[in-house]
């Protein structure tokens, strides 16, 4: 690269250049300059990058430090704090949260995702083949409100139904002459409401991917079905489901990359932080959340976010891996 | 009814008369399910302070009043202010996040952009990990220095991977290279051409991405739980995070100090309560009907790999 030969703040003989003939500069700093704008256009993103994603990642390092707070800042505080190998991912897993957050997790995750898959489907097929478009436009946009609030909203929504002194399921309790239920201190239900509102939140979102798959279809697939003499429950297995694989499949990877991951809203907010639900209720992320916030416990808190972190990372990858053999279409990368 | 024999692909697809039936009473079930406890929550809401302590949560009370709402101005500062903050937050969010994400997908959906690939990769990257809520916490309380400061709710979502994809997928489908190209030749430079074509051309993008964050930003209470105190920095869907299990801290203000427990015993908090639920979930309930057509097109657009 011969350098010394381009200056790229000279601008003298730029005005006599056609715009196009820039580009042939062939050196480093040429290219550089003839990006410059674009570069302009990548910054605010980048340094956005940097500071939220890149630096961190790099943080995750406090998981092997015994930290602590110093004055002068965080990299001050890094250096300050001495190295304590794996001590911090130990104590997670011996402590007795480590089984209770997997279980919960997982747990809930692998129902939720499966619920979600089985009924985003069923609504999408069934929303496609309703005869009155207006009517269906109303059911969707209907479907879509709870996903649009928080769970600081809806944890009101289930409060309304769930209070033990003036909630409506303990009124219907009482009318009946049953004894009425403290909701929020008895862990037996919660596993099913937990469930039953995450499933609920999402289901209108989550049916409009497949919904707008299933609208694609050539309508002369359903013309060849019906002169096969097929019912309705052999188009849809013959000429839907087909159509739907790809893009079900790539939902199943990105789903799968999150099994460790969990909507802190509803498990946070939506029991109302309940600490006599924490057995049904604690999940990877209220676990590191109350670590951090709670008990003060850095290293541990940032150990259990990396083991959480590495293992979706290493679940996406496999699930791609799978998928690309299988499947290339749907898979992600 | 007039013009279903028209469209023949209806036809084909749909259930015969009776199942059609059996799934439009399901789906309207269920569909109400989604809105009821709404209109639940806004009778509550105006419901008489003495029935709610008398009979509970009733679907229709006997006696109305709005009392509730009244007793909302009693806290108004601290409900005006946390609106104020909600509004603010969402406002220059929304602008940051859109313009860094428009140009950004723009500058990696060129092709004469050397470095293209390299940013690409730089912004995909980001979404296969997660840096996690302890180290992000560190750096944005240690190392900005923004702990109850107002740019803690703004800047950890002032830019969004998935915003640039849909962007990128946008411009590459719906921006011909041809007109960049022609604006080039007639010597428009590369801000100006992003400026005066690309921008116009991207306006359903645009408006797709900037609905998705402005939603964001209005329900967000996790940043504000993390790294604000303040009680003015505090937003509207924290403050409900606040009030779930007490309504002391909103009486106290109130009353300015005076004795808490005999003000407690005056104020409809149960229905105060409801009161501002409503207040944060309207504006949504009101608009996302007309805007969720954009979210549809998202949605789908994003699905696209590229």
């Amino acid at each position: 690269m011969n350098e010394a030969t381009v200056d790229p703040h000279k601008p003298s003989e730029e005005v006599h250049i056609h715009p196009k003939a820039r580009k042939n500069r062939n050196t480093f700093f040429g290219h550089l300059w003839d990006n410059r704008v674009f570069f302009l256009f990548v910054a605010p993103g980048s340094i956005f990058l940097i500071l939220f994603f890149y630096i961190p990642v790099l943080a995750n390092v406090v998981a092997f430090k015994n930290f602590t707070y110093s004055d002068g800042g965080f990299v001050q505080s890094l250096l300050n704090s001495p190295w304590s190998g794996i001590d911090n991912f130990k104590f997670f897993f011996q402590s007795s949260d480590f089984w209770i957050v997997i279980r919960n997790t997982v747990g809930y995750n692998m129902t939720m995702l499966i619920l979600n898959f089985f009924f985003a489907i069923f609504f999408a097929i069934v929303m496609s083949q309703l005869r009155n478009r207006k009517l269906l436009k109303v059911y969707q946009t209907s479907m879509l409100f709870p996903y649009f609030l928080s769970w600081a909203i809806l944890a009101f929504f289930i409060f309304a139904f769930l209070s033990p002194d003036k909630g409506v399921f303990n009124s219907i309790i009482k009318s009946f002459g049953g004894k009425p239920i403290d909701w929020y201190n008895d862990p037996t239900w919660w596993p099913l409401i937990i469930i039953v509102m995450g499933v609920w939140k999402g289901i209108g979102y989550n049916s409009i991917l497949y919904f707008a798959t299933v609208m694609g279809i050539d309508p002369s697939y359903y013309d060849a079905a019906m002169i096969d003499g097929a019912n309705k429950w052999q188009q849809i297995r013959h000429v839907i489901l087909p159509h739907l694989l790809p893009i079900a499949t790539l939902m199943l990877i990105l789903n799968i990359g999150g099994i460790f991951r969990s909507d802190f809203g509803l498990f946070y907010l939506a029991p109302k932080q309940s600490g006599s639900l924490f057995n049904v209720t604690q999940t990877f992320d209220t676990y590191i959340y109350r670590a951090l916030a709670q008990t003060n416990d850095i290293g541990m808190a940032t150990a259990a976010g990396l083991i959480q972190s590495v293992v979706g990372l290493l679940l996406l990858l496999i699930a791609n891996w799978v998928a690309r053999r299988y499947e290339p279409d749907s898979a992600l990368f | 009814m007039r013009q279903k024999k028209r469209i023949s692909a209806v036809d084909i697809r749909s259930f015969s008369s009776g199942a059609n039936l059996f799934f439009n009473i399901f789906l309207a079930i269920f569909a109400l399910s989604c809105l009821f406890p709404f209109f639940f929550i806004i009778i509550i809401s105006l419901t008489k302070e003495s029935d709610l302590t008398l009979f509970g949560y009733q679907f229709w009370p006997k006696n109305f009043s709005i009392a509730s709402y009244v007793y909302l101005k009693q806290f108004g500062s601290q409900v005006v202010q946390s609106l104020f903050v909600t509004v603010f937050i969402t406002v220059v969010g929304t602008i940051m996040n859109t313009l860094f994400s428009a140009t950004y997908a723009y500058a990696i959906s060129r092709k004469d952009f050397r470095y293209r690939r390299f940013f690409t990769i730089f912004a995909l990257i980001s979404m296969l990990f997660v840096p996690g809520m302890v180290p992000t916490y560190l750096i944005v309380t240690q190392m900005l220095n923004l702990r109850d400061n107002i740019w803690a709710l703004i800047l950890p979502m002032a830019f969004g991977v998935w915003n640039v994809l849909i962007m990128r997928t946008f411009y590459m489908t719906q921006v011909p290279d041809a007109i960049i190209e022609s604006a080039r030749i007639d010597g428009a430079g590369e801000l100006r051409i992003f400026s005066s074509i690309v921008i116009p051309l991207s306006v359903p993008g645009i408006a797709t991405i900037s609905l998705f964050t402005a939603l964001a930003y209005w329900n967000d209470w996790m940043n504000a739980l993390l790294y604000i105190n303040s009680d003015n920095l505090v937003p509207l869907q924290y403050l409900l995070v606040r009030i779930q299990n007490n309504m002391a801290a909103l009486v106290k203000a109130a009353t300015q100090g005076a004795s808490v427990g005999a003000a407690a015993a005056q104020i409809p908090t149960e229905g105060t309560r409801m009161a501002m639920v409503v207040i944060a979930t309207l504006p949504i309930a009101l608009t996302y009907p007309f805007f969720q057509k954009y979210f549809v097109k998202g949605m789908t657009i994003g699905g696209v790999k590229g």
